[in-house]
């Protein structure tokens, strides 16, 4: 019995936020490793443009509840995805045409590039800052819970409550079918292949008769699909302050370097490494023992290995580590 | 008229100067043609031009009659003329069967019955289809490398140096894939630095010295060239 409420304890503080943590997480290092692999820069702008496209989301869901418009139990948001993708791409795709490919064309080393994506970075934010202001938002409406831990005890009969929210589902049931998706679409299909090629060996790519133009577009099609999904399912569930994604940009890099940068299934993997660390080693752990250790042995202190006002110096850690040990990635694989 | 040919072609990289000055190549569907001579000759670059990868200043090139100096490369593709690089010439991250489906991107009928063709061709491939190109030997990827511009069904194949950086075996080995190439009657020009090996299998030669046709003929003739054996194949 002691076993079960320590192991649900764990469940509901660490594995299942975790698990959402790092989808939000994977879903914006494989767009970060998608514009590395086959647009060859750091996109700084990552974090701001994930932001921008959840900005969508957020007005268009006040608009939707103004004229009525629900999803019944599930968040209005879901309904506005599609819409916030369009504008996110209309976006990226503006961007590109009047800044990236400029230095594109005239083959700019991608430092240089990189640089001009901070540069969007702060464009991006500016825009943001003009058109909804800093302040926080919360646009979750419909359920919040799946199951409640009140709800939980009463079934089961055990102390500890387990609470399932139900944005929690959501993002791990989205960003599965996304990334799913993403991967059929890269492996399977000819267009995907060619995007892998192009990122290989452009100059072959060329010889075979692959329009750059193409693959450029579609690599942001695809991306921003993946940062306006990523967005929103982080704004829902925790709530949308707009300056808030630039922060989660160290995590994200680091998942996409940990997983082997270039490489989209590591990115993915990455995602949920980097946020496993984060919350394992935040978590206080108190509780747990008391659950396992008789009450002599109960701790007295918190059991909390770092204050969670660390968790960015872990992301930041394993960056570091995996950059000095294993640059290449610590999963083996295709890169894209 | 040859099938596809250069006529008096000049050209150079940018604003320098012209490497090639006045060449002219011609080659027919089902020959081999060897560009031969010393380092620096413009061999690679009047191949280059042939394809449209630097512009012509003066000349032009026809392919089947049909003047295409004013192509892109990509435009060149597509009427049927395909090149293996000396370097990078496959796609090392992608699997020998991707290698093949990529190189027949602008294909868009069933590519399944030219890639089993090429299988026919390179029986290597079939045995290795799902395995990393990066994996293979030189040699293998030099297979792949020829297998990937063949995806087309090109009528002209230029390459680049096929035989560079692979031990002798491996060379005649390429050497025979490169005439079974010729008998599917493709016209191929290639730039070589094994001057006798590729003489012995070319129906002609061009010899290069600084960007002028210096010597032409066909292979014996230019093997019992006393002067071309003496200035370039070291004997």
């Amino acid at each position: 019995m002691e076993l079960t409420n320590a192991i649900i304890l764990l469940l509901n503080y660490t594995i299942l936020p975790a698990l959402t943590y790092g989808s939000q997480l994977a879903l914006g290092a494989i767009f970060v490793t998608l514009i590395y692999g086959i647009l060859r820069f750091a996109n700084f702008a990552t974090g701001d443009m994930m932001s921008f496209g959840t900005m969508f989301a957020v007005l268009l869901t006040y608009y939707f509840q103004s004229i009525g418009i629900s999803f019944g139990v599930l968040p209005t948001a879901l309904l506005t995805i599609p819409f916030a993708i369009f504008m996110m791409i209309f976006y990226m795709l503006t961007i590109d045409k009047f800044v990236f490919s400029y230095y594109r064309v005239k083959k700019s080393p991608p430092v240089q590039l990189a640089m001009v994506s901070v540069g969007v970075m702060f464009v991006t934010q500016a825009i943001i800052r003009i058109i909804i202001g800093p302040f926080d938002r919360r646009f979750l409406d419909g359920e919040k819970f799946i199951l409640k831990a009140t709800e939980f005890k009463e079934m089961t009969g055990l102390s500890e409550g387990l609470t399932i929210k139900s944005t929690q589902v959501l993002t791990i049931f989205i960003t599965i079918v996304v990334v799913s998706i993403m991967f059929w679409f890269l492996n399977k299909t000819k267009t995907g292949t060619s995007m892998r090629a192009y990122s290989d060996n452009e100059d072959l790519a060329l010889l075979s008769g692959i329009d750059p133009k193409r693959v450029v577009l579609i690599t942001w099609v695809i991306a921003g699909i993946l940062a306006t999904i990523g967005g929103i399912l982080y704004g829902l569930d925790k709530s949308y302050r707009p300056f808030v994604y630039f922060n989660n940009m160290l995590p994200i890099f680091a998942a996409a370097i940990v997983g082997g940068i270039g490489n989209p299934f590591g990115a993915f993997l990455g995602g949920y490494v980097i946020a496993f660390a984060e919350i394992f080693l935040t978590y206080a752990y108190k509780k747990f023992f008391a659950y396992l250790l008789p009450e002599a042995l109960e701790p007295n202190s918190m059991v909390q290995l770092l204050s969670t006002d660390y968790k960015f110096a872990i992301s930041f850690s394993i960056l570091v580590l995996v950059l000095l040990f294993r640059p290449s990635g610590i999963f083996e694989g295709k890169k894209i | 008229m040859a099938f596809f040919e250069g006529n008096k072609m000049t050209a150079g990289y940018g604003d320098g100067p012209d490497i090639i000055s006045s060449c002219s190549i011609n080659v027919d569907r089902g020959e081999i043609v060897a560009i031969l001579g010393p380092n620096g000759a413009g061999k690679s670059t009047a191949m280059k031009a042939m394809l449209g990868l630097l512009n012509l200043k003066s000349g032009s090139v026809n392919i089947d009659g049909k003047d295409i100096s004013k192509f892109s490369p990509h435009d060149r593709i597509k009427q049927g003329i395909s090149f293996v690089p000396q370097t990078r010439n496959v796609f090392a991250e992608l699997t020998v069967r991707e290698n093949l489906e990529v190189g027949a991107f602008l294909r868009e009928d069933d590519i399944n019955k030219v890639i089993e063709e090429i299988y026919e061709l390179f029986p290597i491939l079939k045995e290795k289809k799902s395995q990393v190109v990066g994996q293979l030997s030189g040699g293998q990827r030099q297979q792949v490398a020829l297998g990937r511009a063949l995806m087309i069904k090109p009528s002209v194949l230029m390459l680049d140096e096929p035989t560079a950086g692979v031990s002798p075996i491996v060379m005649d080995e390429l050497f025979q894939h490169i005439l079974k190439v010729k008998e599917t009657n493709v016209a191929i020009i290639m730039v070589e630095q094994n001057a006798k090996q590729a003489l012995s299998i070319s129906d002609r030669g061009y010899v290069l010295v600084t960007g002028e046709n210096k010597f032409e003929g066909s292979g014996k003739e230019l093997l019992n060239d006393p002067e071309v054996r003496r200035s370039f194949l070291g004997a």
